[in-house]
């Protein structure tokens, strides 16, 4: 059990390793009829790269928004901390990256958008029914990713929370399914993804008590308001047409995942 | 950039990051010299014990260590040190910075060994010392002068791999908390460049120190 337990462990550290050691090659912007699009590469049912293919929910907006645009996406890795860098240096023309659109970024960068309402929320095992959210987390070891926003805001939320940060989320679900750690907690969409994942179908839950509002946007470059505005066209028909609706059903749906309230949003307007 | 120094502590992730960088050297001195002893040891299972050690820890990449020491080592097989998430990542990093680096230090003493003439090893021998105070009156204190600049260096390497802390240790120490501010800032150069200048702050007076000190401590012969 243990022997098999710490071969996890290495699996995940590997996985680890390797989702950092494939950066992008970023080149120029897109010219002609495709365009560079910035989404996550390692996140189950939001962006996830499954050998030379893409899936998740920001994939499926992306490849729509693309689509009405009449342009032919091209996939290029996003990391978090690059995505402001991506956007000025027009390496890439959008962001579809679970992208919260907040006043500070809104300094370097323009959204379109909103396409989803997340929010930060708990995973916990199938089995546990005393993590109810952030109230019950007294004497509970929690595990998120070094400095994100969640892990910043559990510690304000929750004075001397017990928590393990480490570099990715794979690691932390590893812990939680392993039992070491009672709660992993990010946005409901990551975490709804990793519940959806093949190997913990059935043994993750979200708990569905958000406790933040997380406002998905399009990035793009500061003061593109034609493109923001086209964007935003191709978003409302994206809702209107219910593909919007089959896409969060798809790729978040498996893990028991509805959407929280204020979904489908409305797009902000455009500045 | 003023209000971002206002808003995050980074003189503390400093702060952090020395300590982390003063702990592990000590903890990697004292296993290094424990292994580099092993390996000149006339004890064909102690070098053999020695040998496989630096071979295993010197090519096992440190981010592995330090996820596998939290994942693996203190939360599934339970070698909890602390119950506080935080301190037991504290003194997991510390470990392993300590671990990884012995390895560099062992061999650093030994090409220190070696710099010395079989000759006075064996008339060490001859005259009757054991091999405990062979090694502690004749060949330990010059392996050390001998070895000051690959040791150096060692701990250059040290400082600045205590950035792989980061991946288990939150946004306490330098990495973390300038990764904690591009979360929420944004990426800006002169931020990074300010951590740079950090670790440069940190580094190049040692890296003079030690130049310095291996030319005056270096065994005349």
């Amino acid at each position: 059990m243990k022997v098999r337990q710490i071969g996890a462990a290495l699996a995940a550290t590997a996985l680890a390793l390797t989702a950092s050691a494939c950066g992008s090659s970023g080149g120029a912007g897109g010219g002609g009829d495709t365009m560079k699009v910035g989404i996550k590469f390692d996140q189950p049912g939001l962006g996830l790269k499954v050998g030379s293919d893409y899936k998740g929910l920001d994939v499926d907006v992306a490849k729509y928004v693309a689509k009405e645009l009449g342009k032919t996406p091209e996939f290029i890795q996003a990391p978090s901390a690059q995505r402001e860098t991506l956007l000025s240096t027009g390496q890439v023309t959008l962001i579809f990256a679970t992208y919260s659109i907040t006043d500070k970024r809104k300094e370097s960068v323009s959204f379109a958008g909103p396409y989803f309402i997340a929010g930060q929320d708990l995973l916990v095992r199938a089995d546990n029914s005393d993590i109810t959210g952030p109230d019950s987390l007294a004497g509970k070891k929690l595990c998120s990713v070094t400095g994100s926003t969640s892990a910043q805001k559990i510690k304000d939320k929750v004075p001397g929370v017990n928590l393990q940060e480490f570099g990715t989320y794979s690691e932390c679900v590893a812990a939680l399914d392993a039992g070491t750690i009672d709660a992993l907690t990010t946005d409901n969409t990551i975490l709804a993804g990793f519940a959806a994942q093949e190997q913990y179908k059935g043994k993750l839950k979200v708990v569905g008590n958000t406790f933040s509002e997380e406002r998905y946007g399009v990035g793009l470059k500061k003061g593109d308001k034609a493109l923001c505005e086209q964007v935003n066209a191709a978003l409302k028909k994206m809702v209107d047409s219910g593909e919007w609706q089959k896409a969060v059903d798809a790729n978040l749906g498996p893990a028991g995942f509805k959407p929280g309230a204020g979904n489908p949003p409305a797009a902000d307007a455009c500045s | 950039m003023g209000d971002i120094l206002s808003n995050y502590n980074v003189l503390g992730a400093f702060w952090v990051t020395i300590q982390l960088s003063v702990l592990a050297a000590i903890g990697s001195l004292l296993i290094g010299t424990v292994v580099a002893i092993m390996r000149v040891s006339p004890v064909a299972v102690l070098r053999g014990l020695g040998t496989a050690y630096v071979n295993i820890i010197r090519n096992t990449p440190l981010t592995l260590l330090m996820v596998f020491s939290v994942l693996g080592l203190s939360l599934l097989l339970g070698l909890q040190i602390s119950e506080q998430a935080s301190t037991n990542a504290y003194w997991w990093a510390v470990i392993m910075l300590s671990v990884y680096h012995a390895a560099f230090v062992c061999e650093a003493l030994r090409s220190g060994v070696n710099t010395i003439p079989a000759g006075q090893a064996e008339a060490a021998r001859s005259i009757g010392l054991t091999f405990a105070q062979s090694l502690r009156e004749v060949l330990l204190p010059q392996a050390f002068r001998g070895a000051i600049a690959p040791l150096g260096s060692t701990l250059i390497a040290l400082i600045k791999n205590t950035t792989v802390a980061a991946l288990i240790l939150g946004a306490t120490e330098a990495a973390g908390t300038l990764s904690k501010i591009t979360e929420n800032e944004g990426a800006q150069l002169p931020i990074f460049f300010l951590f740079a200048l950090g670790f440069v702050l940190l580094t190049l007076p040692l890296g003079v120190l030690f130049t310095s000190m291996s030319q005056r401590l270096a065994v005349k012969r």
